[in-house]
């Protein structure tokens, strides 16, 4: 089947079949290999992209039911070589370690600010329920997200293309 | 998954008649529950009609004393509207608890209902507020919609268009979670209403049921001490991996005790 949709602020026309995934369609097709899959019960949220400006788990979605939306990947978040402020602030608190679940716990973290721009702990551990870690013990990963949210009340150009989100 | 195709319905109406000219169609809302079990193929439906973005099933009003929510709305709609918040804060709590954001994203009440997994929440808020299950022909009273495990009133092709619930004067739910699925292992919605109380609980049993004798005493004192010394039977509640029907029993108890000291504002 045919889909049009718009990915990290492109159009793009694809054919794929029915049942494809929306995390195959970018990964297999779009070669957009920062959305990671990590289980197959929609469990993990390494798959997570935001569709519509809503953070999502693109292996429990059609590609089909994209049809029309717009999205954004790990890759759509940065500006050239300016990196979103979650991402720097992932990396500055060390909020990895293997780094698999990086993208989905960014994208996770983008949606999560933009609904809580002065998270408490509490609201972050909540909003990142989705996304599992099996590093960190989330302890770096929180203090990521509180760092973000300062830079980005201080600076919200930091936002990088958060706002095509 | 099994390969199926993708119809994207038209109407309403369409949807129906999609279902009606072909019994191994599957009707597509979110996908929370449909998508993972077609994933793992525990379900392979022929084609899904997906009636997501069906003007008619969206849309959050009041009507008199009723709240209408339409089928498709999302969970994390239901969690953040104004006007659930200000008519039925209980529901929109309730819908804030499901799963995580993501699922919440995406999730849609009329799935749920639909779906009517054991371990839901929803259908504790819409047993409890002696909502109506409005279809694509028929409304449905909550009390005959809740047929068992995973089973309702509804017909093979019939399609649930919106819920109406009726508002309580003081109403709250209280949930014990389960760690890892986020589902409830047991969870009690407690309804005041001027004429009665309804206390509905979902997680405990193969479907949600009323818990009768805490209503009555409810009823005659609608108090935390009142629900303190009562014992559900443990007789047909679920037991698994995660908990015998004792433990589901006592459950049951503890969160209507906690839903009530929430809407009385004592201490449980």
């Amino acid at each position: 089947m045919k889909i049009e949709l718009v990915v990290n602020g492109e159009h793009r026309t694809v054919h794929c079949e029915q049942r494809t995934l929306l995390a195959d369609l970018l990964r297999s097709q779009l070669g957009l290999t920062g959305t990671h899959i990590g289980c197959d019960t929609s469990q993990c949220g390494c798959c997570t992209v935001h569709v519509d400006g809503q953070a999502v788990k693109s292996c429990t979605m059609l590609a089909a039911q994209a049809e029309g939306c717009s999205v954004v990947t790990i890759e759509g978040l940065a500006k050239g070589d300016r990196l979103h402020a979650v991402q720097q602030a992932f990396s500055a608190c060390h909020g990895l370690q293997c780094g698999f679940c990086t993208p989905g716990m960014i994208m996770a973290s983008v949606d999560l600010l933009k609904r809580h721009p002065a998270p408490t702990d509490e609201q972050i551990r909540e909003g990142l329920a989705g996304n599992l870690c099996r590093c960190t013990g989330y302890v770096n990963i929180v203090a990521a997200v509180k760092t973000a949210a300062a830079q980005l009340a201080a600076a919200p150009s930091a936002a990088g293309h958060g706002d095509r989100t | 998954m099994y390969p199926f195709t993708y119809q994207r319905a038209a109407g309403l109406a369409q949807a129906v008649a999609s279902l009606k000219a072909d019994p191994q169609a599957k009707v597509l809302a979110g996908g929370m529950t449909l998508l993972p079990s077609m994933k793992h193929r525990l379900a392979a439906p022929s084609c899904l009609i997906d009636i997501a973005r069906l003007p008619e099933l969206h849309g959050i009003r009041l009507d008199g004393q009723s709240l209408i929510v339409g089928a498709a709305n999302r969970h994390g709609e239901i969690a953040t509207d104004a006007t659930v918040l200000a008519s039925l804060p209980a529901l929109a709590a309730l819908a804030g608890q499901i799963g995580d954001p993501q699922v919440r994203a995406r999730g849609t009440l009329g799935g749920a209902i639909a779906n009517n997994d054991p371990a839901a929440d929803y259908p504790a808020a819409v047993l409890g507020c002696r909502a109506e299950i409005a279809t694509d022909r028929r409304s449905i009273a909550a009390d005959d919609y809740f047929q068992g495990m995973f089973t309702t009133a509804l017909q093979a092709d019939e399609i649930i268009t919106a819920i109406r619930f009726e508002r309580p004067r003081r109403a709250a739910y209280a949930k014990f979670a389960h760690a890892a699925s986020g589902y409830a292992m047991t969870g009690v919605f407690v309804a005041q209403f001027d004429d009665s109380v309804r206390v509905a609980v979902t997680g405990a049993g193969p479907c949600v049921f009323r818990w009768e004798a805490a209503e009555a005493a409810l009823a005659r004192d609608f108090s935390t001490a009142a629900v303190q010394a009562l014992t559900l039977p443990a007789d047909g509640l679920n037991a698994d991996q995660h908990a015998p029907a004792e433990y589901r029993a006592h459950l049951a108890q503890l969160m209507t005790v906690r839903a009530v000291a929430h809407i009385t504002g004592h201490a449980a």
